[in-house]
């Protein structure tokens, strides 16, 4: 099985590649990238005018499988992913039951193997059942091949387990994500606290519930010497926070949503449940703040946090609507948009912290285009732009507050070890 | 002019000129109040649904009162969210009654933006009768009605509205409309229960009754909820009658011919005592009234047309 | 557009109107009038004022709006103006005259009725018209009228009246 790339713009930020090149794969890796390569080949895809990049990967997905399968699969839930140009994607443990188990990882890989079309790696639980009271055995889940470890959607608010957690981590090399929020302080909050939670009478999560953690998470990281890693960060303060962490050498890595860097709390005015989401969207001066930390590297990862929920759930009124949107399908026109065209990040800047900087996090050799490497490689229309359309969306949810949207940079082909999973 | 709204949902989206117009309406329907036949054909073979699913024994009765008084036919559902049967939606709830030929929904909810969710599925009216903390807006105008009434104007009135702010759509409605007519607002109450960047509404914040009532034309007194002192809001209501309910001496602090007002129903004893309540500064049964003549107007701008 | 009406003429009407009140039933103990709004209310008014001048005694004149018993409210695409009732006067067992300007299809007069048997049980209901156009849609006649003025449908009679609109003329324009 061989297939050449002819003649597009290859980027890859590992390399500071960014040069027009063929590349040939055979047997799922890549082969050679040169000029012109004259070799015969079973399938020839023409770039020319494209961008070819490392596969992108998302370390924050909701596969809802096990246990939502109305939501999401791991079928449809990969075929998103293709879409949106994701050859690898990381699912949280929020599942049910949790994934807090070998045998669950294990199961994850399974129906991947047989139904997923992109690669899916299990985040694996911290406590048993993510209820924060006990260990779950993270030596066993890291051998069963869960790449990290979370209780994605609640904070550990027991200090001492999360300080054991920490520590214990240590033995097997894997980074803890920490979903930071105080939820004492949030609530039953359901956008964020200010003037337009004020006017609206909706209940409002402040900045400081995410603060208060993320502050806490940092004193531990710095005392285990661990590696902590901050999911969806939302504020201006906890980009100041974690930048002056890693200042003195705590070993922590963050990443920020593409919607939280586009959005403010002013969408939640509408009461469309589609803004609903968690951390809630803040406000301009926060939005300035991620793209500052974008800049500077105090954020490292831009992640989906692709959260599937049916319309019947997103269809309920405020209070009740689960938080989350969906993200696979947008996240690089986002990121194309709001950072790449308004000059927040150069594109190879911006494509680093969808490939190379989550594969170094998670220690997974994945995230560049070199010889030798797995062939997991994306290929997108820089200029194309196109319409977010309900009915085109290949996952099983719908609640995305960009349908209707233009967005830019059209994938045209998803390659995952040298197949063509999707492409028109 | 036309009053082209679709729905009544909120006095934040209203322009000066329709509140106005509302206000001048509501005259007319006041009259009617008076008359030995209370009641007008206008709304013959129309049916409102009242969809409460609040406890409210007054608006409700307001609501039904202004309805049968414009001949509409009234069909009522109050129940709680988790009384809809299992696996049963709100918009599943109401497409269901509309598959019934009914012309108009007055909704009171506990979630805010419930009502703007049903006005933008169905094709039908949308009255707000309240949804959580967010908006009320029949009782704001029949608030400034019955301010207008007395006073002859809003504009440049100072008006000190005292209590739970945080939880109350009363409070937000009437920031919204006495502020488009030029009144000049104040909220007051424990800091606790002063919702955050509230002046940017507007409003000048008080902490304490004595300094929020100096030289006010009107003072509007909020209910205060039992459970916002399991909530940790305060530490008990008698501490809370203690410092900021309405005590004549605080009250001769305001204008000497200040209005009281209060959206009802009074806790007796704790807002503000009975002598004040059922004093000649009290225009709280006049609020009563007037909020059938709020409710027939508004009725009448949404359904008397095609 | 023609005149059919001018002030002077309008005035000598409402005269002979006001006589004619009168003569029908020579007590004026239980007399009131009823404008009907909008130019109903100055014609009553006036009609009021010379009767008082004639009598020497002054009527009850009240305001009367129909809108509210309009039988086209599910028709039309806006909902008309409520403009003001006053009658702040009893009206049983009274003889209420009704005033309008203009008497066409006899809808307006059969809510104005319908209006006035919500205030009470009047002894008698009269009807006064500055003009009677003819094309009556209800089985409804004027006890007073000023002018029969015999008009096509396609034409419209339009009152001026000093106090709405600054002068006394009746016109007879073509529609559109």
């Amino acid at each position: 099985m061989s297939l050449l790339i002819k003649k597009g713009r290859i980027l890859d930020p590992a390399s500071h590649l960014d040069k027009v090149l063929d590349i040939f794969i055979e047997d799922g890796r890549i082969k050679r990238i040169a000029k012109d390569i004259d070799l015969t080949s079973q399938e020839v895809i023409d770039a020319s005018g494209k961008v070819v990049i490392p596969g992108l990967i998302d370390m924050h997905t909701h596969l809802r499988e096990p246990g939502r399968e109305d939501e999401e699969t791991i079928e449809s839930g990969t075929c998103a992913a293709a879409r949106g140009g994701f050859t690898t994607i990381c699912c949280m443990p929020n599942t049910d039951p949790a994934i807090d188990d070998p045998s669950l990882v294990e199961f994850i890989y399974k129906q991947a193997e047989n139904k997923g079309i992109v690669e899916v790696l299990p985040i694996a639980a911290i406590s048993k059942d993510r209820k924060g009271k006990n260990l779950s055995p993270m030596g066993r889940l890291k051998a069963a091949g869960a790449v990290a470890f979370s209780d994605d959607g609640d904070w550990i608010a027991n200090s001492s387990l999360m300080r054991r957690a920490l520590e214990y981590l240590k033995s097997f090399n894997l980074v803890l994500i920490s979903h930071c929020e105080d939820g004492n302080l949030s609530g039953n909050g359901v956008v964020n606290e200010g003037y337009f939670s004020t006017i609206t009478g909706l209940k409002g999560i402040p900045r400081e519930a995410e603060e208060v953690a993320l502050f806490r998470d940092l004193a531990l990281a710095r005392m285990s010497g661990s590696s902590l890693h901050v999911a969806h960060v939302s504020t201006a303060r906890s980009v100041k926070l974690i930048r002056e962490a890693k200042q003195v050498g705590v070993k922590v890595t963050a990443e920020v949503t593409p919607h939280h860097f586009t959005l403010t709390e002013k969408e939640i005015t509408s009461f469309d449940t589609n803004t609903k989401v968690n951390p809630p969207f803040r406000g301009g001066e926060d939005i300035e703040a991620l793209k500052e930390g974008l800049i500077d590297a105090a954020i490292d990862v831009i992640a989906t946090d692709h959260a599937p929920h049916t319309i019947e759930e997103k269809e309920k009124d405020y209070a009740d609507a689960p938080f989350g949107i969906i993200g696979l399908e947008t996240a690089l026109g986002l990121v194309i948009k709001e950072l790449v065209e308004k000059r927040i990040l150069s594109l190879m800047e911006a494509i680093a912290k969808l490939t190379i900087n989550p594969a170094r996090i998670l220690g997974i050799d994945r995230g560049r285009i070199k010889e030798g490497v797995k062939a997991n490689i994306t290929i997108f229309d820089l200029g194309k732009i196109w319409l977010v359309k309900e009915e085109e969306l290949a996952s099983k949810s719908r609640n995305s507050p960009f349908i209707g949207w233009k967005l830019p940079g059209k994938i045209e082909w998803t390659i995952v070890g040298g197949k063509v999973v999707y492409g028109v | 002019m036309n009053f082209k709204r679709k729905d009544l949902l909120g006095i934040e989206d209203l322009s000066k000129e329709e509140i106005l117009f509302i206000l001048e309406t509501t005259k007319s329907f006041r009259e009617i109040l008076e008359r030995p036949i209370k009641k007008v054909p206008t709304l013959r073979g129309r049916t409102v649904v009242n969809l409460f699913f609040e406890v409210s024994t007054r608006t409700r009765m307001s609501f039904e009162l202004a309805e049968k008084r414009l001949n509409a036919d009234v069909l009522n559902f109050s129940a709680t969210s988790s009384s809809l049967a299992k696996g049963e939606t709100l918009l599943d709830t109401v497409k269901n009654i509309l598959a019934m030929k009914v012309d108009c929904f007055v909704l009171r909810h506990p979630v805010p933006g419930t009502p703007h969710l049903l006005a933008r599925e169905l094709p039908v009216p949308i009255i707000n009768a309240g949804d959580g903390a967010h908006e009320h807006p029949t009782q704001a105008l029949l608030d400034i009605y019955t301010i207008q009434e007395r006073k002859k104007r809003i504009e440049g009135l100072k008006v000190a509205i005292i209590g739970d702010i945080t939880h109350s759509r009363v409070a937000r409605s009437n920031i919204w409309g006495l502020s488009k007519l030029g009144a000049e607002v104040r909220v007051c109450g424990p800091p606790t229960l002063i919702p955050p960047l509230i002046e940017e509404m507007g409003v000048e914040i008080f902490y304490l009754p004595e300094d929020a009532l100096r030289e006010v034309d009107i003072v509007m007194m909020l209910r205060i909820q039992k459970e916002r002192q399991d909530e940790g809001f305060l530490p008990s209501i008698s501490e809370y009658i203690e410092f900021f309910s309405l005590t004549e001496d605080r009250l001769s602090l305001a204008r000497e011919d200040v209005l009281v007002m209060h959206p009802g129903p009074v806790n007796r004893g704790v807002e503000l005592p009975a002598r004040i309540a059922d004093g000649k500064r009290s225009v709280i049964l006049d609020q009563v009234v007037n909020g059938v003549a709020v409710r027939m107007a508004v009725l009448y701008l949404l359904l008397a047309k095609r | 557009m023609a005149k059919l009406m001018d002030k002077e003429e309008i005035r000598r009407v409402l005269s002979r109107l006001s006589h004619q009140i009168l003569e029908k039933d020579k007590e004026v103990k239980d007399l009131v009038i009823v404008g009907i709004q909008r130019r109903g209310v100055p014609l009553a008014e006036r009609i009021s004022g010379m009767i008082e001048r004639m009598e020497g005694k002054k009527l009850d004149t009240g305001i009367l709006d129909i809108t509210l018993y309009r039988d086209d409210l599910t028709q039309i695409a806006h909902q008309p103006i409520v403009r003001n009732t006053h009658i702040p006067f009893p009206i049983d067992n009274k003889r209420v005259v009704l005033i309008d300007d203009v008497l066409y299809t006899g809808r307006t007069v059969r809510a104005a009725i319908d209006v006035l048997i919500d205030f009470g049980r009047p002894r008698k209901i009269e009807l006064a018209v500055l003009v009677d156009r003819g094309h009556r849609e209800l089985p409804i006649r004027a006890d007073f009228v000023g002018k029969n003025i015999p008009t096509a449908s396609e034409e419209m009679v339009e009152v001026k009246l000093e106090e709405v609109d600054g002068r006394d003329e009746v016109l007879l324009l073509k529609r559109g």
